[in-house]
């Protein structure tokens, strides 16, 4: 079955992307208020780190911990963006310097940085919420894995530039807004971000894109680069001496998922109205990648449920026992690690896909014929 | 900028700057001691490595407090029992942790990680509900207190120079753990070939253990060190746990002479740059050229070109 | 350095690399003809398999010269060696265990090297032909559904040489291909080989003499990383110094 349909989706994908639409564009805006629905949106931005997380980590064996780095370059420079629409003069006429963002007045800035000029137009922010993440993540995978730097070390180093970017922006707070962030952002184009319909629209925008990444990484994992990834994490070198320069596919998914936490980044800015340095670090880091581990690292779906339920139960958690939250990710981790490796896509491939399976083949059994044409029609 | 010091000044400037190095190093090598047993012998990647030695810290603030308030008399020399305190109690955590989770992740080093930092999280709690939020401090005995006067200008505190013994001290008996006793011996071999060690007698999983073991016993020595010089907080180990690793993968892991080597290195890289710097610059430049150094020289510092 | 010499396909000249001052290859030099199979011997430790890592890029030589119709492979990287025609088995079967027999496969088919070839590499017939054609040699066709962690360790030795013969590579170069198999399957390999080494040249380790006097043009004996004889296989076995140190035990 295998060879002859090497398609984009089989069944068990079609299934699993129709029910996260329904969760997504369905179940959770009927169900929820508009301030549980934009905490959701704000859940749902990590997910396109966890997705880009099953490319590089469950597929490619490339664990990355500095992946807040870039879903913090995302947010950056969709912040920067917000934070000079909102610091006309008019707005800032009783700082010391009119014009500039708050933070830099308190800072003694007297003037605009020239790295933040740019940001004054949409588009070259939007483009730089994709291009600088995937920017910083090609310098560092073209130095790490053309020098073979993989496993542990590759983690670690990940780890540090999550630490070095922390630093920096906690350290430069005249130009960065330092430990609080960017904060107060009001406008995007002149449309106000903080009203309930305004949510409530980019929730949908968030969800759309979502599903775009989804696809993409569908896609990727469907083609050949995909089953190289998975030999490359088994066999290294066989992929190498059977002619493939395996570091410039390590780059290629250690960039994508880098662009995919871009855009998570920024959809986080424009939901929640700040970017801070406490989505960068070394924690929020190593956070996004237990979503991916607990939806279960080799499932793209699983990671958007992985994040959603580990951030709705840490919201819930810390609200009523904060004391039980931490002892419930380190119990996650190592649940996760130890008992079910393969996390809830895990958990439903072994006992819930194959009744599924079997409740359609029965049904099929009986409709035999339209099914075949259906299938032929998908080939 | 060195216009406005006169000479004597300066000089007072850099010995008290390369003190400051010589301290920061000693606490790079003590954080790093344990770790490269751990790391650099065994491959196993410990992120609770940090909170082994604020157990041991704990453990130094919990025996202060005991003696200060049943044997005062004895309080000055509190802290050596302490120390055997600390060492015995992280090195029966990590006993229990190799033990209980460790084992069972030898062939995943990624997953020891992810495992080991749900651990932390676990131990960062414990301590928060057992010990409470606020960092706590102990009381040092008189004689560790006060300064030694060099010159007029320049004064050398005694704790500093405590610290930098206990470093010398680890580090001396580690060496002779790694080269001179039999464990260490068998440590060295699993580490270069587990099969034929298994071969030839070694109960590996045995020495797996202890060396997990005396790793984390070291950390608690460590974390006792650093009461003398600093106060201990429930997420504290966490601050560490990047720098420490940097030290050991700087140095080239399974080179205890490079650990240390590194550890100076950086050390004094950092002290000098924060002279000239703000201190979180200085900080992230250290970090960067590190990070730099090992995208040329993956392999660290020291360690031998090897036939795979 | 010698120019090329159109009569050899592989030149190999003055071949040394060093680990910290220890000698692994120490100036060793050989040559390969057109459609030869030349087979290495030694014993354990003399560098037989080092020698395959510094004709595939594996290992940086130190010093010397390896000459592939032309090419300098010193200065290559291992994926454009592998570009230039050299296949390499190594002496531990390396398969992709978690993908079928016929995605193994797939991933050996010479297109689509590429990251941009990768992503929009299509499954298309004469692939799918020359998967089958190359799963026939290897007695696999009928196991293509099945994922390789399931077969035999045979049979993915068998996988891996159908993977390198996919790729049609000029050289072939093959570590241990029959340790570790039952006597059928030794039978079937020889079998196997003997189809394959015909219109390319082949570099075999090996150490089951009966299979070596079976397939070699030329033999090299390797000790201590040099040259210690070489010429058919009767003039070795009866070079006293081979006697010595390898055959008379």
């Amino acid at each position: 079955m295998s060879i002859a349909s090497n398609r984009l989706f089989t069944r068990q994908d079609i299934i699993g992307f129709a029910v996260l639409a329904a969760v997504v564009f369905i179940v959770l805006p009927l169900t929820l208020d508009s301030f549980r629905l934009n905490l959701f949106g704000k859940y749902l931005t990590y997910a396109f780190v966890a997705v880009g997380l099953v490319l590089c980590w469950g597929a490619g064996g490339i664990l990355s911990l500095g992946q807040g780095v870039f879903f913090g370059l995302g947010g950056y420079c969709m912040a920067m963006f917000l934070k000079l629409e909102a610091s006309t003069p008019e707005n800032t006429a009783i700082q010391s310097t009119p014009g500039i963002p708050d933070f830099m007045d308190w800072n003694q800035l007297t003037a605009l940085p020239w790295w933040w000029e740019p940001f004054n137009t949409l588009t070259f922010a939007l483009l730089a919420v994709v291009a600088v993440p995937v920017m910083f993540a090609f310098i560092i995978g073209v130095a790490m894995f053309r020098r073979r730097v993989g496993g542990v070390y590759f983690a670690i180093i990940t780890q540090a530039f999550a630490a070095i970017l922390t630093i920096l922006i906690i350290g430069q707070q005249g130009f960065t807004g330092g430990v609080n962030g960017i904060t107060d952002l009001r406008t995007l184009q002149g449309w106000d971000i903080r009203t309930d319909a305004a949510k409530e629209t980019l929730y949908y925008v968030n969800g759309v894109l979502l599903f775009s990444c989804l696809l993409i990484a569908q896609f990727v994992r469907k083609s050949k680069l995909g089953r190289l990834l998975i030999a490359m994490r088994d066999q290294e070198d066989r992929v190498r001496f059977s002619g493939y320069d395996v570091a410039s596919f390590k780059i290629f998914i250690f960039c994508l998922g880098a662009a995919f936490a871009g855009i998570g980044g920024a959809m986080f800015t424009l939901q929640v109205g700040f970017m801070s340095p406490t989505l960068v670090g070394i924690v929020p880091s190593i956070e996004m990648v237990i979503f991916c581990a607990v939806g279960g690292r080799l499932s793209i779906i699983g990671a958007v449920y992985g994040a959603l339920l580990v951030n709705w139960a840490k919201t819930s958690l810390s609200e009523s026992f904060p004391e039980l939250w931490l002892f419930g990710l380190g119990g996650l981790f190592i649940a996760v690690v130890m008992l079910f490796p393969n996390g809830l896509a895990g958990l439903y491939a072994d006992h819930v896909a194959p009744r599924i399976d079997r409740l359609l083949s029965r049904k099929s059994a009986d409709v035999g014929p339209a099914d075949d044409t259906a299938r032929a029609a998908a080939e | 900028m060195f216009a406005d010091y006169s000479m004597s000044e300066l000089g007072a400037i850099f010995a008290m700057q390369g003190f400051a190095g010589l301290i920061l190093f000693s606490v790079f090598v003590l954080m790093a001691l344990g770790l490269a047993i751990i790391f650099g012998q065994m491959g196993v990647i410990n992120m609770a490595h940090g909170e082994f030695m604020i157990l041991g810290a704990y453990m130094t603030y919990l025996t202060s407090t005991l003696f200060e308030a049943y044997l005062p008399g004895l309080f000055s020399i509190y802290f050596f029992i302490a120390m055997i305190v600390a060492f015995f109690a992280s090195g029966l955590l990590g006993l229990f942790v190799e033990w209980s989770m460790i084992r069972h992740l030898y062939k995943r080093p990624l997953d020891t990680l992810l495992a080991t930092w749900g651990l932390s999280l676990i131990l960062q709690q414990v301590y928060r509900s057992v010990f409470g939020a606020r960092e706590v401090g102990v009381s040092i005995p008189d004689w560790m207190m006060g300064s030694l006067p060099l010159t007029d200008l320049v004064e050398i505190p005694i704790n500093g120079i405590f610290v930098m013994v206990l470093a010398v001290a680890i580090s001396l008996a580690v060496y002779y753990l790694m080269f001179r006793s039999s464990w260490g011996l068998q440590v060295r071999a699993i580490s270069q070939n587990r099969v034929m060690a298994d071969a030839v007698g070694i109960n590996t999983a045995w020495t797996d253990r202890l060396t997990f073991g005396i790793g984390c016993g070291v950390a608690g020595v460590a974390g006792s060190a650093f009461t003398m010089i600093g106060s201990t907080g429930p997420t504290a180990g966490q601050l560490y746990i990047v720098d420490t690793f940097l030290v050991v993968v700087f140095g080239g892991a399974g080179s205890l002479l490079g650990t240390i080597a590194s550890a100076f290195s950086i050390s004094q890289a950092q002290s000098i740059m924060e002279f000239f710097l703000s201190g979180s610059m200085a900080k992230v430049l250290t970090l960067l050229v590190v990070v730099g150094i090992l995208m040329i020289r993956p392999q660290g510092l020291f360690s031998l070109k090897l036939r795979k | 350095m010698l120019d090329h010499n159109p009569n050899f396909v592989l030149s190999v000249e003055g071949l040394t690399v060093s680990f910290d001052g220890f000698k692994a290859v120490d100036d060793l030099s050989f040559y390969v003809e057109p459609n030869e199979c030349r087979v290495i011997i030694g014993p354990n430790g003399a560098g037989k398999t080092t020698v395959l890592d510094l004709i595939c890029g594996r290992t940086r030589a130190t010093s010397g010269s390896v000459n592939f119709k032309g090419n300098e492979l010193l200065t290559m990287r291992e994926d454009q060696i592998v570009h230039a025609g050299v296949g390499r088995k190594f002496q531990t079967p390396s398969v992709y265990e978690d993908l079928t027999v016929f995605e193994n496969l797939e991933l050996s088919y010479p297109h689509g090297y590429s990251v941009f070839g990768a992503l929009t590499f299509r499954r298309n017939d004469t692939v799918k032909l020359r998967i089958q054609e190359i799963a026939e040699t290897i007695f696999l066709d009928t196991l293509l559904e099945e994922k390789a962690a399931y077969l035999s360790h045979g049979q993915k030795q068998w996988l891996e040489i159908g993977m390198l013969l996919i790729q049609d590579p000029e050289l072939l170069m093959l570590d241990e291909p029959v340790a570790g198999m039952s006597v059928a399957e030794r039978r079937k390999t020889a079998e196997l080989l003997n189809k394959i080494i015909t219109d390319r040249s082949v570099i075999v380790i090996e150490h089951d003499m009966g299979f070596v006097a079976d397939i070699a043009t030329r033999v090299t004996v390797l000790h201590q990383g040099k040259t210690l004889s070489e010429g058919s296989m009767e003039r070795v076995q009866s070079d006293p110094k081979v006697i010595e140190v390898y055959l008379g035990h």
